[in-house]
């Protein structure tokens, strides 16, 4: 898919809590956005103000191309994140798009199960939407510390059934979502994206249930475009670059063993 | 439009910017994003003789206008390079430069004496500086002795343009280029990444799974401005200048201290199209000044 370097222009920017914040962004040069597939990522320059030179990996949240809009859902995670999530409405980013591989769509006779931990469900509302419009059924669990930190629940929702693990308990079942009781629903295919503990540990579920699992990596990266090799992963075909080879591995590409 | 083109020995490249190894790829990873044949070259990653998987990760860490990496020289060799990815880029009408790296003499040698056959390849670029290796790499390039004996070998093996890349790491750099000119390089190149260091407090760990790494970025370009500047001075042949330059004035700036060319490098990661930005400031530059063959500001510092 061909890459671009365009400039954005925030055109809603929500802050949906003191650590997450939801930014809309359209091309500021009036043209449509590229193509792009679920589980890609783009790479965002951080605000001058915030003194980071380094581009942000950011997941690709939404994309609306009714309205010719990019949606971001950014975590607050040092100084480059916090001053995306502090951008304004007319202001503009310099974003690198789209980077890396995407999710494989699942087979019309699977029933896949998409679940998200933290910020880590950002990349499954396009993916989860993508599979609708194709007429496949998507089945989300998210998890998250707590109530707060649960995010864009209703977005999932409208899309399709959403089952939700908070570790306080403070909504849905208490616990991780390795141990949600819909775990054991029967699901032919997983996709996971969250913290690397969550994800291994359902990656071990999944291994033990034979069931195909796809993961979403977030290695720290620097060029996102497969040049600098800061970002590999160790696989069993070597060290790979997460921005060009990933962010999606199928776990049986990734030496996690434990 | 000025004149851009200089010569690095006999190689003639259309205009001073070419890309720094390890931050450019093989080229074509930045080909949607801007046009190749518009450099002067590009020097590709750092090549050996073996496969060779580097460290693990982490292998980066920002630090303030800068960055560490401790990449350690992944590749997958010389004989991959020519067999998948040279029959891919030979073509560019720019030069490409090899970034040559090895754990013995006997390496550098041979991977040199193979890329002498590819006719799309008039140039390398021995790397003597790399600070994440444990063998080789920056050890031959911290001594006068050890740099001068590799420039030997490979110069005896290496018909075409042979550039040195030098180590900052060193407490006299004009020396050591005194002694790889000594043995017949035709340019040196400086500078390779400052050894550097970045701690997690609230973890107690260091950032990167070597501790050390290689420093670059703007944060290193004084540094590199001053050792150009001294290395200039010291030496008759060609030096290809790099070290943080992000923007056209830093290029100049460079020149102006005796570099003849000039490399850009983490800059490609902050704005991958920055090489064409910085060739076209260059020429303004000129402009600008009345200067009618960049020639002219070569080393007036």
């Amino acid at each position: 898919m061909k890459k671009y370097l365009k400039d954005f222009s925030v055109i809603k920017s929500v802050r949906l809590s003191s650590d997450y914040g939801l930014l809309g962004l359209r091309p500021s040069d009036g043209s449509d956005l590229p193509e792009m597939a679920p589980g890609q990522f783009v790479e965002v320059t951080a605000p001058a103000e915030s003194g980071v030179m380094l581009r942000r990996p950011i997941s690709i949240h939404d994309v609306d191309f009714e309205n010719n809009l990019l949606w971001l859902l950014v975590r607050n995670a040092g100084k480059g994140t916090a001053a995306m999530i502090s951008l304004q409405p007319g202001d503009t980013v310099n974003i690198l798009l789209p980077l890396g591989n995407g999710f494989t769509l699942p087979d019309k006779s699977d029933k896949p199960l998409l679940i998200g931990g933290g910020v880590g469900v950002a990349p499954l509302l396009y993916f989860g939407k993508e599979m609708s419009r194709k007429g496949l059924m998507p089945s989300f669990l998210l998890g998250a510390r707590s109530k707060s930190d649960l995010l864009r629940i209703d977005c999932f929702e409208k899309v399709g059934p959403t089952y939700i693990t908070t570790e306080d308990g403070t909504e849905g079942e208490k616990g991780f979502v390795t141990n949600h009781s819909a775990l054991t629903d029967g699901w032919t295919k997983i996709y996971c994206c969250g913290p690397v503990p969550m994800m291994k540990a359902v990656a071990r579920i999944a291994r033990q249930r034979d069931i195909d699992c796809e993961v979403s990596l977030e290695n720290m990266m620097a060029c996102g475009l497969g040049a600098c090799l800061c970002c590999v992963e160790n696989t069993v075909k070597g060290n790979v670059c997460v921005c060009s080879e990933g962010p999606v591995f199928n776990i049986n590409q990734l030496l996690w063993q434990d | 439009m000025a004149r851009l083109d200089v010569e690095i020995g006999n190689l003639k490249l259309k205009n001073p910017v070419l890309t720094a190894s390890g931050t450019f790829g093989y080229g074509e990873e930045f080909a949607d994003l801007i046009d190749l044949n518009r450099l002067g070259g590009f020097i590709v990653k750092g090549t050996t003789l073996n496969p060779r998987e580097g460290n693990p990760y982490p292998r980066m860490a920002e630090t303030p206008s800068g960055m560490l990496n401790a990449v350690g020289l992944q590749n997958k060799g010389v004989d991959y390079f020519i067999d998948n990815i040279y029959p891919r880029i030979k073509d560019i009408d720019s030069k490409i430069i090899v970034n040559v790296s090895g754990a013995s003499t006997g390496d550098y040698v041979e991977v040199c004496e193979k890329l002498a056959t590819l006719s799309a390849i008039e140039a390398v670029e021995i790397n003597i500086s790399c600070p994440n290796v444990k063998q080789g790499g920056m050890a031959f390039g911290t001594s006068c002795d050890g740099a001068a004996s590799i420039t030997k070998a490979v110069r005896k093996a290496y018909p075409k343009t042979l550039i040195v890349k030098l180590s900052p790491n060193v407490t006299d750099i004009a020396s050591i280029a005194c002694a790889v000119e000594n043995e017949g390089a035709d340019s040196v190149s400086l500078i390779n990444t400052l050894m550097g260091m970045a701690i997690d407090a609230e973890r107690q760990r260091p950032r990167l799974s070597t501790i050390t790494g290689g420093l670059s970025g703007p944060a290193v370009k004084p540094v590199a401005l001053r050792m150009v500047w001294q290395v200039a001075h010291a030496v008759k042949i060609p030096v290809i200048g790099l070290g943080g330059i992000t923007n056209g004035t830093d290029a100049i700036e460079f020149m102006l201290a005796g570099a003849r060319a000039v490399q850009i490098g983490t800059a490609n990661f902050i704005d991958p199209t920055v090489t064409m930005k910085v060739i076209d400031e260059i020429d303004n530059y000129c402009q600008r000044h009345g200067v009618n063959d960049i020639n002219e500001i070569v080393g007036i510092i």
